[in-house]
């Protein structure tokens, strides 16, 4: 405690200059609590999906459907739990830029399988299975476009109906919410039975197949099995775990992960330089001081731990701040972004990081002067005024 | 502000910026911030800017698109072979001796591995008739030669060639049941084309079992005026569901999303940069001021002026901030200008290849951010300069 006031009476010396490094702080871990979280929620798909769950799609591509037939053969297959489907609806409401996910599914077999990730009140999940045109939305899309159930949505879709139209009209008849946090609360769901009757082209084909095995131990077992099913015919099937769907998915758009990491690099690097300058400076001016400090007993460990320490408490109180801020700003966004990038909060790990991150820059500021202030000869220093 | 007074600026000023190497670290360091904000800012920028560049060097003017009504990409949309017949010989459309200069085109896209990173791109395919290469004015094999109609045979876009393993020329690929030969490249002035693979329609419409239908047709008009003509041709008859537009309008329109969120991220964060940068700045100049408080005295004391000291202050920090802008820049320029990459634009869901452009532009706004930040840094000591007591100050040591 002693020493915590002798540190905070030498920063507050210099006021403006220990202020205005604390800022040049703040900034640098704003930034990097910022850039971790959109980074985060890029993999955030991966990192949340289940690991007994597969994705089977077209070898070709993604967008290349599969013949509904596979499902049945899918499902006949050992080690199979269960298994369900999707498709791409890819339409959006009233304006273009209100592009949105939308899937037809089968309901029962699709919340069964993601039973962990979302939930939907038992009586609307009734009430969507008797109507034909009736779809279910997750909370955030429902709070974007402030929908509720029993809302007329009309949308412009790519498929064209059997009479040419492309304009679908869906009502709304739940509302689906997010176990796990992160889980994307954005998408819509249709009745995959009443899409794929009433399209014009593409009838009796699916958009790839998700399943559940039994024991994720055998997940590579049943994915090769699915694969081998296939082979050789007209649609030969890619089967992999859903993370891996995911993470490669992420990857198609950027490698976030590295660019973010190039800024943040470039950032605590001049911060560094910063931050290490303002110490080095201060600790100059004060050399005589240190020299009377071990005139009048202090050890130079001690010494060096003094000058160490004040490194820390400015990196802290910098990087403590910034963090906070870094949270605040996150806690707003996500809200306003929930149905874009539902991954978006700040996570404890990025709060570890971050401290991590601190002390290293703590420790990388401090070390010059603090062995200048371990190695200071008293006479010499006493000399030099 | 008299003679004396400017004479005192540049005696000042002159002074100072000779005095720099005696406090070169803090000098450096504030020079280094400027450098890595301005860095970053045209770093992130130049992404946005190359990104649009690919994607607006594509379209010509007299250059039109034929979409379903309502889709909003060429993966979306879709048309059969009569509506594809029809619209071709509507008015408006240019023609040749051959017939009217008009290519339906299929697009889908293929799952190729990145050569970089291995991991599996959405590659665009697109199968094309023979006009395509008419109606796209920049269309050039610069090496191997053009597909045979009927044959599994594809030629490969420039930026395609460069990011997606195995399209060499001679190469073959199989996709789905279908081997392919790789037979030549191709460039296309620098757009979007050049991300993509091409087949004939025929082929493709086999392989993908699309029967006769296609997705697009792109049409030369015979001038850029003619579309008013065209449109009002398509409205007219209702058995057309139609959406036609410049090609160029609508590749502006795919681009938008992206390169907005490009922008979206890249101004805050240089913002934020900036901010810390100024806090940087602004210590080094106090600094600078603090260390040359008898200096300052001295000249107070023999008759020079407070403004032009201020100003001399503040011309220091601009100096010093243009000077690690430019470095900034220059940085920039050599390691991205033209680096090459690729990413998945949501609107076609589909890869676009494109280089990092640090254009002129942004080296120019880059520059001017720098000092705005040496402004902002210098402003603040520069009052202190002016305004050190100076009997007091010529005491301290």
């Amino acid at each position: 405690m002693y020493y915590l006031f002798f540190i905070v009476k030498n920063l507050g010396r210099k006021k403006t200059r220990t202020i205005l490094t604390i800022l040049s702080i703040l900034v640098a871990f704003l930034l990097f609590g910022l850039l971790r979280c959109l980074s985060v929620a890029f993999d955030a798909g991966a990192e949340i999906a289940g690991e007994d769950r597969l994705i089977t799609i077209n070898k070709v591509t993604l967008i290349q459907p599969l013949p509904y037939s596979y499902l049945s053969k899918v499902r006949a297959l050992e080690g199979v739990e269960n298994v369900t489907m999707a498709n791409w609806f890819g339409g959006y409401y009233q304006e273009k830029k209100n592009e949105f996910p939308q899937f037809p599914v089968d309901g029962d077999t699709y919340f069964d399988i993601y039973k962990e990730m979302y939930t939907l009140p038992a009586e609307q999940m009734a009430a969507w299975k008797s109507d034909r045109v009736g779809v279910v939305i997750g909370r955030a899309l429902a709070q974007k476009f402030n929908w509720k159930v029993g809302d007329r949505i009309p949308l412009v879709g790519m498929f064209a109906q059997k009479n040419g139209g492309t304009t679908w009209e869906f009502v709304i008849k739940g509302i689906y919410d997010a176990k796990e946090k992160r889980a994307d609360t954005g998408m819509m769901f249709m009745h995959y039975d009443y899409f794929d009757k009433s399209r014009q082209f593409g009838e009796g084909t699916l958009g790839w197949l998700i399943i559940k095995v039994k024991n994720p131990a055998q997940a590579d077992q049943v994915a090769s099995a699915i694969d081998a099913l296939f082979v050789n015919s007209f649609s030969e099937t890619k089967t992999s775990s859903e993370k891996d769907f995911a993470k490669s998915f992420a990857k198609q758009f950027a490698d976030i992960g590295l660019i973010t990491t190039l800024i943040l690099s470039a950032v605590f690097f001049t911060m560094l330089l910063v931050a290490g300058n303002t110490m080095a400076q201060s600790f100059r001016e004060r050399i005589p001081e240190v020299a009377i400090l071990k005139t009048l007993g202090f050890s130079d460990a001690m010494v060096m731990f003094l000058v160490l320490a004040e490194a820390f408490v400015v990196v802290l109180c910098g990087g403590a701040a910034g963090l906070a801020v870094a949270a605040k700003v996150i806690a707003i966004l996500s809200d306003k972004f929930a149905a874009n990038l539902p991954g978006l909060h700040f996570s404890m790990a990025i709060l570890l990081d971050g401290l991590m991150a601190m002390l290293l820059l703590g420790l990388l500021t401090g070390i010059i002067p603090a062995i200048q202030g371990l190695r200071l000869s008293i006479v010499a220093a006493l000399r030099r005024r | 502000m008299n003679f004396n007074s400017i004479t005192q600026i540049f005696i000042i000023t002159w002074m100072n910026l000779r005095n720099i190497p005696q406090r070169l670290g803090t000098s450096a360091v504030a020079v280094f911030g400027v450098a890595c904000v301005v860095g970053v800012f045209t770093g992130v920028l130049s992404m946005a800017a190359g990104f649009e560049r690919t994607m607006r060097n594509a379209g010509s003017p007299d250059t039109a698109i034929v979409l379903r009504a309502g889709a909003t990409s060429e993966m979306s949309s879709g048309l059969d072979y009569e509506t594809t017949q029809q619209v071709a010989n509507l008015p408006g459309v240019a023609k040749d001796e051959v017939g009217t200069i008009s290519s339906a085109e299929l697009f889908v896209v293929v799952d190729i591995a990145k050569r970089a990173t291995n991991s599996s791109a959405n590659v665009p395919l697109r199968g094309v008739q023979p006009e395509a290469f008419k109606v796209r004015h920049t269309f050039k094999i610069i090496e191997g030669r053009n597909f045979e109609p009927g044959k599994n045979e594809l030629i490969v876009g420039r930026g395609a060639q460069k990011q997606f393993a195995n399209l060499d020329v001679g190469a073959k690929i199989k996709l789905g049941q279908t081997e392919w030969n790789v037979v030549g490249l191709f460039e296309s002035g620098g757009g979007v084309a050049e991300s993509e693979l091409w087949c004939d329609a025929k082929i493709l419409q086999a392989a993908y079992r699309r029967g006769n239908s296609f997705q697009t047709i792109r049409l030369q008009l015979t001038s850029p005026a003619a579309l008013k003509e065209l449109k009002s041709a398509i409205a007219a008859d209702p058995k057309f569901n139609l959406d036609v537009q410049l090609e160029s309008e609508y590749l502006a329109a795919q681009s938008e999303p992206l390169s907005k969120f490009i922008k979206i991220v890249g101004y805050p964060l240089a913002i934020l940069m900036a901010i810390g940068a100024i806090f940087g700045a602004i210590n080094t100049m106090y600094t600078s001021v603090s260390s040359r408080t008898r200096e300052i005295a001295t000249l107070r004391a023999i008759g020079f002026g407070a403004l032009p000291v201020a100003i001399s202050t503040l011309v220091e920090s601009l100096v010093l901030s243009f000077l690690g802008g430019i470095i900034g820049s220059i940085v920039v320029y050599l390691v991205f200008n033209g680096y090459t990459v690729s990413t998945l634009n949501f609107a076609s869901f589909s890869q676009v290849v494109f280089d990092f452009a640090v254009t002129p532009q942004l080296l120019i706004q880059g520059v001017i951010f720098a000092a705005v930040i040496g402004f902002i840094g210098g402003i603040f000591p520069a009052f202190r300069a002016a305004y050190l007591p100076v009997a007091a100050a010529l005491r301290e040591v």
